[in-house]
C-alpha cells in the first residue's frame, strides 16, 4: 500500500527528492525553505546519501556542480537572495549539461526582499538568471501532492536534457501542509551515463567536464544548445485548464495564486460568470498550447500573481501573439484573497480597467 | 465544510491544536490544509495557523474569513475577531483573554479557562488540547469518538501518546460554556 503522510511543501520536496535517488544535497538555509534544509539534514545520511550545510549558496550550487558531475543525483534549494547567489553556478551546470535539481520557494521583494511568500522570482527563473542564451525546465507545483511528484520527476528530466531542472515554489506551498501520497524508492546506479567523470584506469578514456563548446567547437555546440532548447520547448510543455472553453476571461497564475484563482473561478461560476483558468505547470517551457483551447470569443487574460508589476504578463501576451487583452491582478506581498480576486474579474469584464502593459 | 484560525503566543501550542484538528480532519477522509502564519503576519505578538477541512479541492492554504477563531490571547482576538464569518463562533481561553469585553454583537462566543485548567489538572502544557476538545464541542466539526481517534493517532506518531491528552480533551469538551 502506498505511504501517505501529512507534510509541509518543503519537507515533501526533500522526501521526494531521497525516494528519486537523490544522494547529495547541499544548501544554505533561508526562510521560507529551510525546512527544506533541515529534513535533508536529518534523513540524507540514513539514506546513504550526503548532505552538507556550505558555507554559502555559492559554495552549495558549486558542490552540487560538482556531485552532478560525477553523476550523482544532487539537489540544492534556496529562496530569494540565495537564488540569486546560485545564478553563477546554473549558468555552469548549464555550460557543462550537468543535470541537477535546484529548489526555490519564492519570497516577497526586492533585493533581500522579505521572508514571507512572493511570486518575485518568476522571470528570473523563466528567463535564466545567469550569463548565456540557457532555459532551465522550471516546474511550479501548487500543492504539497505536486511538490512530491514534481521532484520526484525532476531528477529524470534534468538527465534526460541534461539541464538543471527548477522546482519553483512559493512560501505559501512551501509552508502549508497536505496529505499526499509518496512514491517508491529508487537507487540510481552513480555510473548509469557515460557522461560522468570518476577515477579510470591508466590508457581509459577520460571524460572531461567543461564547457562543451571547448570540445565540440563553437558553432555545432550552439547548433546542439538551440536544438534541445526548441526540442524542450516542443515537448515539455505542462499546464491545468480549467473551464477555458467558454470562458469570457481566464486567468493565469501559478503557485498559490492558482489555488485562488481556481477558487475564484468555482465562485464566478456559481454567480454565472464564465471565467476559467490557465495553470501553468511550467514557467519554462511556458505552455502556449493551452491558450489554443481557450474560447476564441474570450475578452481577456488576467495574470493573478503576487508580485508589483506583473512578470507573467510578457509571456500570456506572447502566448496570446497581443491579440487578447490582459490585466493583472497583483497582490504584492499578501496572498490573493478569493473574493478579491473575483471582484477583479469582474471589474475588467465591466470594462472598469485598462489592459495591463508588459513592461 | 470550514475553516479555522487558531492563534496566540508562542509557546501556548495554538499551532499545534490547529495541526490536531489537520489529522482528524485526514483521518475522516476530508481534503485538509494547514498553513503557519510567519515572519510580518506575526508582528503584534501573534503566532496564528490556517486550518481547511473540506469536502473538496481546498483553495487558498490562507484562511481570511473564519467560520471557528480559536484564541489563546488578546492580540490574536483583536487581530481576527472582525473577519469571522456570520454564522461563524469564536472560542477563547478565558483565563487570559478577559470574558467582560465588547465582542463582534452577531457572533456567538465560548470561553474555556484552559490554561488555568490545564494547571489544576497538572498538565499545564495540555491547555491547547483544552482548547481542542472545546472546539470540538462548540463546532461539532467531528463526533467526540472521531475527534479522540485522530488526537490519540497523532500523539501516536509523534510518539507523544498519554491518557493525559485525553483527559485534558475531555476537560475541555465539558467545560466550555457560552459567553454571548
Amino acid at each position: 500500500m502506498a505511504e501517505t503522510r501529512f507534510m509541509k511543501g518543503n519537507e515533501a520536496i526533500a522526501e521526494a527528492a531521497i525516494r528519486a535517488g537523490c544522494r547529495f544535497y547541499a544548501g544554505y538555509p533561508i526562510t521560507p525553505q529551510s525546512e527544506l534544509l533541515e529534513y535533508m539534514g536529518a534523513h540524507m545520511e540514513a539514506a546513504g546519501g550526503t548532505f552538507v550545510q556550505g558555507e554559502s549558496e555559492v559554495a552549495s550550487i558549486s558542490m552540487v556542480w560538482g556531485a552532478a558531475c560525477a553523476g550523482n543525483r544532487a539537489m540544492t534549494s534556496s529562496s530569494g537572495p540565495g537564488f540569486d547567489l546560485k545564478q553563477e553556478g546554473i549558468a555552469y551546470l548549464a555550460s557543462y549539461e550537468a543535470p541537477a535539481v535546484v529548489v526555490s520557494m519564492m519570497r516577497y521583494g526586492i533585493g533581500g526582499g522579505d521572508i514571507t511568500a512572493g511570486q518575485d522570482s518568476y522571470l528570473q527563473a523563466a528567463k535564466g538568471g545567469g550569463n548565456g542564451d540557457y532555459r532551465l525546465l522550471v516546474l511550479c507545483p501548487n500543492s504539497v501532492q505536486e511538490c512530491v511528484d514534481f521532484t520526484y520527476q525532476a531528477f529524470d528530466l534534468a538527465e534526460k536534457y541534461r539541464n538543471v531542472v527548477l522546482i519553483l515554489g512559493d512560501g505559501a506551498v512551501g509552508q502549508m501542509m497536505q496529505n499526499v501520497v509518496l512514491p517508491d524508492y529508487v537507487e540510481p546506479n552513480i555510473n548509469r551515463y557515460d557522461w560522468v567523470i570518476k577515477g579510470r584506469a591508466a590508457g581509459e578514456k577520460k571524460n572531461k567536464a567543461t564547457n562543451l563548446n571547448w570540445y565540440m567547437g563553437d558553432r555545432p555546440w550552439e547548433a546542439h544548445i538551440r536544438e534541445k532548447l526548441h526540442r524542450m520547448q516542443e515537448q515539455e510543455q505542462r499546464w491545468e485548464s480549467y473551464l477555458v472553453e467558454d470562458a469570457e476571461l481566464v486567468y493565469v497564475a501559478i503557485g498559490v495564486s492558482s489555488r485562488v484563482a481556481k477558487q475564484a473561478v468555482k465562485m464566478g461560476r456559481a454567480k454565472g460568470l464564465k471565467l476559467g483558468l490557465i495553470r501553468p505547470i511550467t514557467a519554462w517551457p511556458f505552455p502556449r498550447k493551452a491558450f489554443e483551447a481557450v474560447n476564441p470569443d474570450v475578452k481577456g487574460y488576467m495574470v493573478v500573481e503576487m508580485s508589483i508589476a506583473g512578470q507573467m504578463l510578457e509571456d500570456v501576451y506572447g502566448a496570446t501573439q497581443f491579440s487578447k487583452p490582459a490585466y493583472c491582478c497583483c497582490t504584492g506581498i499578501d496572498i490573493p484573497v478569493a473574493e478579491d480576486v473575483l471582484a477583479r474579474a469582474e471589474q475588467a469584464l465591466r470594462g472598469e480597467l485598462e489592459p495591463e502593459v508588459a513592461l | 465544510m470550514a475553516e479555522i484560525i487558531c492563534g496566540g503566543f508562542g509557546g501556548q501550542g495554538i499551532l499545534t491544536t490547529g495541526m490536531i484538528l489537520a489529522n482528524i480532519g485526514v483521518d475522516e477522509g476530508l481534503e485538509v490544509s494547514w498553513s503557519p502564519s510567519y515572519g510580518s503576519e506575526m508582528r503584534g505578538g501573534t503566532a496564528n495557523c490556517s486550518v481547511i477541512l473540506s469536502d473538496d479541492e481546498v483553495g487558498s492554504p490562507k484562511v481570511t474569513y473564519p467560520d471557528y477563531l480559536v484564541v489563546m490571547n488578546l492580540p490574536a482576538l483583536q487581530k481576527f475577531e472582525h473577519s469571522v464569518r456570520d454564522n461563524g463562533a469564536i472560542l477563547i481561553d478565558s483565563s487570559i483573554v478577559p470574558t467582560d469585553r465588547a465582542f463582534p454583537e452577531a457572533l456567538p462566543v465560548y470561553a474555556v479557562e484552559a490554561t488555568q485548567l490545564a494547571h489544576e489538572a497538572g498538565a499545564p502544557r495540555g491547555a491547547n488540547v483544552i482548547m481542542l476538545g472545546a472546539l470540538i464541542k462548540i463546532s461539532g466539526l467531528f463526533s467526540e469518538d472521531a475527534a479522540r481517534r485522530g488526537m490519540n493517532r497523532f500523539f501516536e506518531r509523534k510518539g507523544k501518546n498519554s491518557p493525559g491528552n485525553d483527559d485534558c480533551f475531555t476537560l475541555g469538551y465539558t467545560r466550555v460554556y457560552r459567553v454571548q
